[in-house]
C-alpha cells in the first residue's frame, strides 16, 4: 500500500508545535512505516505536492503566509489547524491591538538598542497584514488540534484515528488551550 | 408548591421557588452555565444553561421549576447551540489562554473543554480593550470580560458596595467602574470583596498570586467542570 503523504509548515508560529510533534519520539518510527513527509521543515522540500494530510502551525501574519496556506489547501485532502496560533492567532495576534505602523516604528526605529534605524522595505520581504488572523478565516479547515502546543499524544490520537479510518475525536484529557 | 420535573428522563424533585438549574444541581445534574451562581440574583445572560422546557428554549437559571415539566438538557442540538454560544464568547473578546494567568482555573475555558470545543468557528473581533492595573491589589483585564454581571451583583448584593456596572449595548457593551476617574484605584473596592474573587474568567485577577499553581495542575486540568460545579454549588447550599 502506498504511504500516506503528510506535509507540515509553520506560518506565524514559533515551531513549538513542530517540536511537540517530534515528542512522538519512537512513535515516529511507527508513523514512518505508513506515512512519508512532503513539504515540511523535516524534509526541507520547498513546495507542497498532492498530499493526504497538511498540518499547519501558526496564524497568518503576512502575504507569504497566505500563499503558503493556499498552496497547502490546494494540495492537501485534509487540512489541520495545529495549535493556538493557527486556531485563534495566538500570541502573535496580541499585536492586533496596536496599529501596524506603531509596531514597525517600535521594532525598527524607536525601540531600545535599535541601531541604523530604518523600517525594512526590501521588495523580497513579504508585506505584513494589518492583523494576525487564524487560518480558518483564510481557507477551509477540516480539523483543529488545540494546545500551546498540542501534546504529542494529541498528534498521535489524531493521526492514528485518521490512518485507521476512524473519525478523529479528542477525549477531555487531551483538550487544552494552554 | 413542591413536585417533580423530568430532566432527560430522570425524575427530579424541587422545592417551592427553585429554578430548574437549582433543582437540577441539588439532584446532581449538571447544566452548563457561566453567569449563574447560587445565592446571587439570576441574570440569564450567558444563555449556556438553555434547556428545552416542554419543547421551548428557556434559561434554566431563571425559569421556575413547576410540577410535571419535561426538560431536555442533553441533546445534540443543545450541545451544538452551547458550543456556538461559547465560541461567540471567545471571538468577541481577546481570550488568549496561553498568556492568561487564569488558564486551567477559568470557567469559560472549563465549559469549552466540557463541550469539546476545538476551534472558535467564527471570525475574531480582536476588539481593542484596556487594562486597569491602577488598584494596588486587583487587576482588571477588559479583554477577558464576558459581561456575566457576576462582579456587578457581588459588589451590590454581597459587598454592600456598588463598584461595577455594565454600560453600553451590543458591541459597545463594557464593564465600568463606579469612581470619579473610572479607575479601580479610586473606587472603594478591596481585596476582601466577593467581587474581587467571583470572575469566571481572567478579567478580574488578584495581584501577586499568579502562577502559584503551575499550568497543567489546575482545576480543569484535573476535573470536568460538571464535577467541580456540582460539588461547589451543593456545598454552598449547605452553608
Amino acid at each position: 500500500m502506498a504511504k500516506i503523504k503528510v506535509a507540515t509548515t509553520s506560518l506565524a508560529g514559533c515551531f513549538g508545535c513542530h517540536m511537540s510533534f517530534l515528542d512522538l519520539d519512537e512513535r515516529l518510527v511507527t508513523l514512518a512505516e505508513v506515512a512519508e513527509f512532503d513539504r515540511s521543515p523535516i524534509t526541507d522540500i520547498e513546495h507542497c505536492g498532492p498530499c493526504d494530510i497538511g498540518l499547519i502551525e501558526g496564524g497568518v501574519c503576512n502575504s507569504e503566509n497566505v500563499h503558503v496556506l493556499r498552496e497547502f489547501r490546494k494540495n492537501c485532502k485534509i487540512l489541520v489547524a495545529v495549535g493556538a496560533c493557527a486556531i485563534n492567532g495566538g500570541l502573535p495576534a496580541m499585536r492586533n491591538h496596536i496599529a501596524l505602523e506603531d509596531c514597525l516604528l517600535e521594532a525598527y526605529r524607536d525601540g531600545i538598542g535599535v541601531e541604523n534605524a530604518q523600517i525594512p522595505s526590501d521588495p523580497e520581504l513579504p508585506l505584513l497584514l494589518d492583523k494576525v488572523r487564524p487560518i480558518h478565516e483564510v481557507v477551509k479547515v477540516d480539523y483543529f488540534l488545540p494546545g500551546c502546543p498540542p501534546s504529542a499524544d494529541v498528534f498521535w490520537s489524531f493521526l492514528t484515528a485518521l490512518l485507521e479510518g476512524r473519525q478523529p475525536a479528542l477525549p477531555y484529557e487531551l483538550v487544552h488551550y494552554d | 408548591m413542591t413536585g417533580t420535573i423530568d430532566i432527560d428522563g430522570q425524575s427530579i424533585p424541587f422545592e417551592d421557588g427553585q429554578t430548574i438549574i437549582e433543582a437540577a444541581t441539588a439532584a446532581g445534574v449538571y447544566i452548563p452555565h457561566l453567569c449563574h451562581r447560587p445565592g446571587y440574583t439570576p441574570h440569564g445572560s450567558c444563555k449556556l444553561c438553555t434547556v428545552k422546557v416542554n419543547g421551548r428554549n428557556c434559561s434554566a437559571c431563571t425559569f421556575p421549576a413547576t410540577d410535571g415539566q419535561t426538560v431536555i438538557n442533553n441533546s445534540d442540538e443543545l450541545e451544538q447551540d452551547r458550543r456556538r454560544i461559547t465560541q461567540m464568547l471567545f471571538v468577541e473578546g481577546n481570550h488568549m489562554c496561553p498568556s492568561c494567568e487564569k488558564s486551567g482555573n477559568c470557567q469559560l475555558q472549563g465549559v469549552a473543554y466540557h463541550l469539546n470545543m476545538l476551534d472558535n468557528h467564527y471570525p475574531h473581533f480582536y476588539p481593542r480593550r484596556e487594562m486597569d492595573a491602577s488598584h494596588p491589589d486587583i487587576l482588571i483585564d477588559h479583554n477577558r470580560c464576558i459581561f456575566c454581571n457576576l462582579c456587578v451583583r457581588a459588589s451590590k448584593e454581597k459587598d454592600g458596595k456598588n463598584v461595577f456596572g455594565i454600560a453600553g449595548r451590543g458591541i459597545n457593551k463594557r464593564l465600568i467602574v463606579n469612581s470619579p476617574s473610572g479607575q479601580l484605584k479610586d473606587s472603594n473596592m478591596s481585596i476582601e470583596d466577593c467581587a474581587a474573587h467571583i470572575c469566571p474568567t481572567g478579567a478580574i485577577l488578584i495581584k501577586r498570586t499568579g502562577y502559584q499553581v503551575p499550568i497543567g495542575q489546575r482545576i480543569y486540568d484535573q476535573k470536568h467542570i460538571s464535577e467541580v460545579a456540582l460539588a461547589q454549588e451543593n456545598a454552598h447550599g449547605q452553608d
